[in-house]
């Protein structure tokens, strides 16, 4: 019972409810934000990294490895605390959308070039012989096959985009996480905590079961 | 008076090991020419420096209807005026067998849709395929995509057809429906250039049989001097085995 009223107090969970939601808010926020750019600059990293001039290629892996090394928390710290000495203040949402971003386009660009060099030899060439550009090769050949491939590992990316956005509140951001520790710290119960891990839990569990999906149902359509 | 293709020195080689001797052909307009040799001899590669999907040495040189076919804005139109038929077809398997062949004449010769569309159906019935216009690759036969692959190249009005044995990759009982389009084409005047193992087709269809061997062109000449006399030893033994078999 004891338990109970500690972690599962339901006026407490109702109290807080309304500031939870604002945090669900502020999370969908810079999930879908940075999910998005980080969509697009993995897809125009994986072309230069596939198809620019060497030095292109070059400083494009360098940026990859890089940020598929620096953790996160690191990278959002510095770009939070670090840049103001150089004279670069972000706002907290900037400052998590752009460790975000820049993290999962790192990701998101190795995803789409393994769906790239997944695509059969003979599909460039039957497209270069009927002589399309390209771009033509690319938008209307190679990255319709392409994204097939890759929509589940691109579906995990998103999963760990949206989970990483509980490191903003380290920046002050009112996300979810952040307004479950401020409601628990007020109301002196860690129910808004166990709120916060059941939506967070219940945004995600979708997602996670459809990366499920999917890969079964490529796996079979693959035969 | 200049030919169709015109390939002079045609030098390739990786690294170290040469493909092609520096290679000297001219192919007319309205011409079939046949590529008959062993496996390794250069049959593919020839063909497929033709419209550069193999880059080759910098002073040899190819013309397609007066155009060098190098890379950079010429190559674009030299791909347009020849098309190719591969071994494994190469349809684009996420389109319907229709939007497979009007794919290339709406992006690249500007088409409207309702154009490429009537212009596909008739490549298609033409290949016999147009009722199954709006199917999938993977829902034909291999003898149906490989009229489609031919249909789609069609559909840019090429100037050559080049043909990489078209049908080594097919049941035996689907070789026929394919070698019967190639034979209609053929009839019509389109200029082909055909690597082949089918020696009954090379030497009904074609009016010049190429027999390579070791990346040259060992001998040359109509398909009735190349079966029924051929000069040189290399090529007697080739048939030798070949019609052995
Ligand atoms: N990418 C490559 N790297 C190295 N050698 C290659 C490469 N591609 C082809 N070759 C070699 O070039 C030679 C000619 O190949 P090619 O494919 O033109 O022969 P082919 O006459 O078409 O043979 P087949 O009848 O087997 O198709 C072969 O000896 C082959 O091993
Ligand atoms: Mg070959």
């Amino acid at each position: 019972m004891n338990l109970l009223n500690t972690f599962f107090n339901v006026p407490v969970l109702l109290a807080s409810l309304p500031q939870l939601l604002f945090g669900l808010l502020v999370t969908l926020q810079i999930g879908v934000t940075s999910i998005l750019a980080g969509l697009v600059g993995g897809l125009a990293l994986a072309l230069l990294r596939l198809y620019g001039a060497r030095p292109v290629r070059v400083a494009t892996r360098i940026y990859i490895d890089i940020f598929r090394s620096i953790p996160l928390l690191v990278l959002l710290i510095v770009v939070y605390y670090a840049l103001p000495f150089v004279g670069i203040r972000l706002s907290p949402f900037v400052s998590a959308v752009a460790a975000l971003s820049l993290v999962s386009a790192a990701y998101t660009a190795e995803i789409f070039r393994a769906g790239i060099e997944a695509i059969p030899h003979g599909q460039f060439e039957a497209a270069q012989a009927l002589g399309l550009s390209p771009r033509h090769m690319m938008v209307d050949v190679i990255l319709p096959q392409a994204i097939r491939i890759v929509i589940p590992p691109l579906t995990n990316n998103c999963i760990n985009v949206m989970k990483d956005t509980a490191l903003a509140s380290v920046v002050a951001m009112p996300d979810l996480l952040k307004q479950a520790t401020q409601a628990q710290a007020l109301s002196a119960n860690p129910t808004p905590l166990i709120g916060a891990a059941i939506i967070y839990v219940a945004l995600l569990w979708p997602m996670v079961a459809a990366v499920g999906r999917l890969e079964q149902r490529f796996a079979k359509g693959r035969r | 008076m200049s030919a169709l293709i015109e390939i002079a020195n045609l030098r390739k080689a990786y690294g170290s090991f040469t493909v092609l001797h520096g290679i000297d052909l001219a192919i007319e307009e309205g011409e079939v020419v046949c590529i008959i040799g062993p496996s390794g001899s250069g049959k593919s590669t020839l063909i497929r420096c033709i419209n550069h999907l193999e880059p080759f040495d910098r002073d040899s040189r190819i013309l397609v209807d007066g155009i060098p076919v190098a890379p950079g804005r010429g190559l674009a139109a030299v791909r347009a005026e020849v098309g190719m038929v591969f071994q494994s077809f190469n349809l684009f398997p996420h389109m319907s067998v229709l939007r497979n062949v009007m794919l290339a004449p709406m992006r690249v010769r500007g088409l409207s849709a309702d154009a490429a569309a009537r212009r596909g159906l008739e490549l298609l019935a033409r290949v016999g395929i147009d009722e199954q216009a709006d199917k999938y690759p993977g829902q034909l036969s291999g003898g149906q995509q490989q009229r489609v692959a031919i249909a789609r190249a069609l559909a840019m009005e090429p100037k050559a057809l080049l043909f990489d044995e078209p049908t080594s990759a097919l049941d035996p009982e689907m070789v026929g429906e394919v070698l019967d389009v190639m034979k209609q084409l053929a009839a019509s005047g389109v200029t082909m250039v055909v690597v082949t193992h089918e020696m009954g087709f090379a030497r009904q269809v074609a009016d010049r049989v190429l027999f390579m061997d070791g990346g040259r062109i060992v001998e040359a000449g109509p398909p009735a001097q190349i079966f029924d006399a051929p000069r040189e030893e290399r090529t007697r033994a080739f048939l030798r085995a070949v019609l052995n078999h």
